[in-house]
């Protein structure tokens, strides 16, 4: 009975997880704009700068999310990927200021210092990030025909997390707790919700 | 000589200019006698004014508040003005004083340009404006020798605040880029919470300030330590002949300083961790 309750939760967390990853991605670079603000500030070409890295990072995410689901694509791997999301995240709490510094100090033109500061501390995160919707779209879909819908709903849900994230960021975290306080506070849903999906044990038609 | 041929304008209220600024909408119009600045139309608050029969004179008492900072260090060296608006501080400290090297960092170059156009601002060998976030020019100026005798912070307005400007450590920085006897004058806000938020975070970096209210609030702060009072007033005696032209009354100045401290000590300090000044300021 017990592997029988925690199967039937497997279509529900593959949506969490993608929505959760929406929210993710959203609120890190609501932040980042946080972050980059004291050394390269609050310009128009500063949240330039941000959005390209983001947009771009994500579209190759999604390119190298589609690539991985074609092998042996599983609840478990998502989880894996959620968590190397979150813990390349971790060098912004650690390192962001120093990184920043040194960015500071040989770039003169806030854009292109923006620019570099922005890649270095949320590409790879980001990359990782893009890989979870076409992966969990994989694990969705059953039919061939019923493909487009779960792509659908996948994307209804994971966009609505990015929209709760973006809200959630700047309109309530921000007023409540420390940035660091909230890239911790992230960090650790992913894991949580990572490690909760690698519990599972590859169904039989993954 | 465009301040002459302004003279024979309509008394009443005309639109002189609109823009659309990567930052903002700038309208500059005049209303009899004024000329005005403002940000977003009909409903953004005046920037900036100036009296076309009398340039000289200082139009809002924020900005006579602000030259409440020359009682505090009355023969400045080297300047440095963050926020331009209409250029009006700049144009008062070029007047008092012909030899001063004032800096002016401004983010949005349309600003400067409208200041230039409309109200009579001026580069020179001794003024240069450069178009740059503030927060990002006093960083870079701390990596140089140039230090400051006196800072002028005007960056703000009700409609929006540069957060990452009113932290602990712009404000650290600010302290960094000022010379020991060097004076920094801050419009920052009268009402809503982020008094407290603001008045807790300028204590924490720069100790004891002097708090001027009107409808704008200027704190006025001297890097190694407040004067007292009888040193304000003998400033202010010194200064007297060189103010009055500007519009600025002795006595109404002095009677703006008090060191009275009128918030909660244990409000939050505002960090770069922590700033959330628009939704602060938005009761």
């Amino acid at each position: 009975m017990g592997t029988f309750s925690l199967s039937s939760l497997r279509k529900p967390l593959v949506f969490v997880l993608a929505g959760w990853s929406g929210f993710y991605v959203m609120a890190i670079e609501l932040l980042s704009g946080r972050i980059l603000a004291p050394s390269f500030g609050n310009s128009i070409y500063v949240w330039g700068g941000v959005i390209t890295i983001f947009m771009l990072a994500l579209s190759i995410g999604y390119l190298i999310g589609g690539h991985l689901s074609v092998h042996a694509p599983s609840l478990r791997r998502l989880g894996l990927i959620l968590m190397a999301a979150a813990l390349t995240t971790l060098p912004v709490i650690i390192w962001s200021d120093a990184l920043i510094d040194m960015v500071f100090t040989r770039v003169s033109d806030p854009r292109y210092g923006s620019l570099l500061a922005s890649s270095a501390l949320f590409f790879l995160p980001t990359v990782i990030s893009g890989c979870v919707s076409p992966y969990a779209i994989r694990l969705l879909v059953t039919q061939l025909q019923a493909s487009g819908q779960s792509a659908g709903k996948l994307y209804f849900v994971s966009t609505f997390g990015s929209a709760a994230g973006t809200i959630g960021t700047s309109f309530y975290l921000v007023l409540l707790f420390e940035i660091n306080q909230i890239f911790t506070t992230l960090i650790l849903i992913s894991l949580l919700l990572g490690s909760f999906a690698i519990l599972f044990k590859p169904a039989c038609h993954e | 000589m465009g301040l002459l041929i302004m003279c024979g304008a309509p008394a009443h209220s005309e639109i002189l200019h609109t823009e659309k600024s990567l930052y903002r909408n700038i309208e500059v119009y005049s209303d009899d006698e004024l000329r005005c600045l403002r940000f977003g139309r009909y409903t953004g608050t005046r920037q900036s004014c100036i009296n076309l029969s009398n340039p000289d004179n200082l139009e809002f008492n924020y900005t006579r508040m602000m030259m409440g900072a020359l009682y505090l260090n009355p023969n400045p060296q080297h300047a440095l003005i963050i926020g331009l608006g209409g250029g009006t501080l700049p144009t008062a400290l070029r007047k008092l004083y012909p030899g001063l090297q004032i800096d002016v960092a401004e983010i949005d170059s349309a600003v400067v340009r409208v200041a230039r156009q409309y109200f009579g601002f001026t580069t020179s060998q001794l003024t240069h404006a450069t178009e740059a976030d503030g927060r990002v020019f006093v960083k870079r100026a701390l990596t140089q020798p140039v230090r400051y005798d006196l800072i002028m912070l005007d960056a703000f307005d009700q409609e929006y605040i540069p957060e990452h400007m009113l932290t602990r450590e712009f404000l650290t920085e600010i302290r960094g880029l000022m010379t020991d006897q060097g004076v920094l004058a801050a419009n920052t806000f009268s009402s809503s919470r982020l008094y407290n938020y603001e008045s807790v975070t300028y204590q924490n970096v720069f100790g004891d300030f002097f708090n001027l209210k009107d409808s704008n609030r200027v704190i006025l702060i001297r890097r190694n330590g407040l004067p007292d009072m009888a040193e304000v007033r003998r400033n202010a005696a010194a200064l007297e002949a060189r103010l009055k032209p500007l519009g600025v009354q002795n006595e109404w100045l002095l009677s703006k300083f008090s060191n009275v401290k009128d918030w909660p000590a244990n409000t939050r300090v505002l960090t770069d961790q922590y700033s959330p000044a628009n939704l602060l300021n938005s009761k």
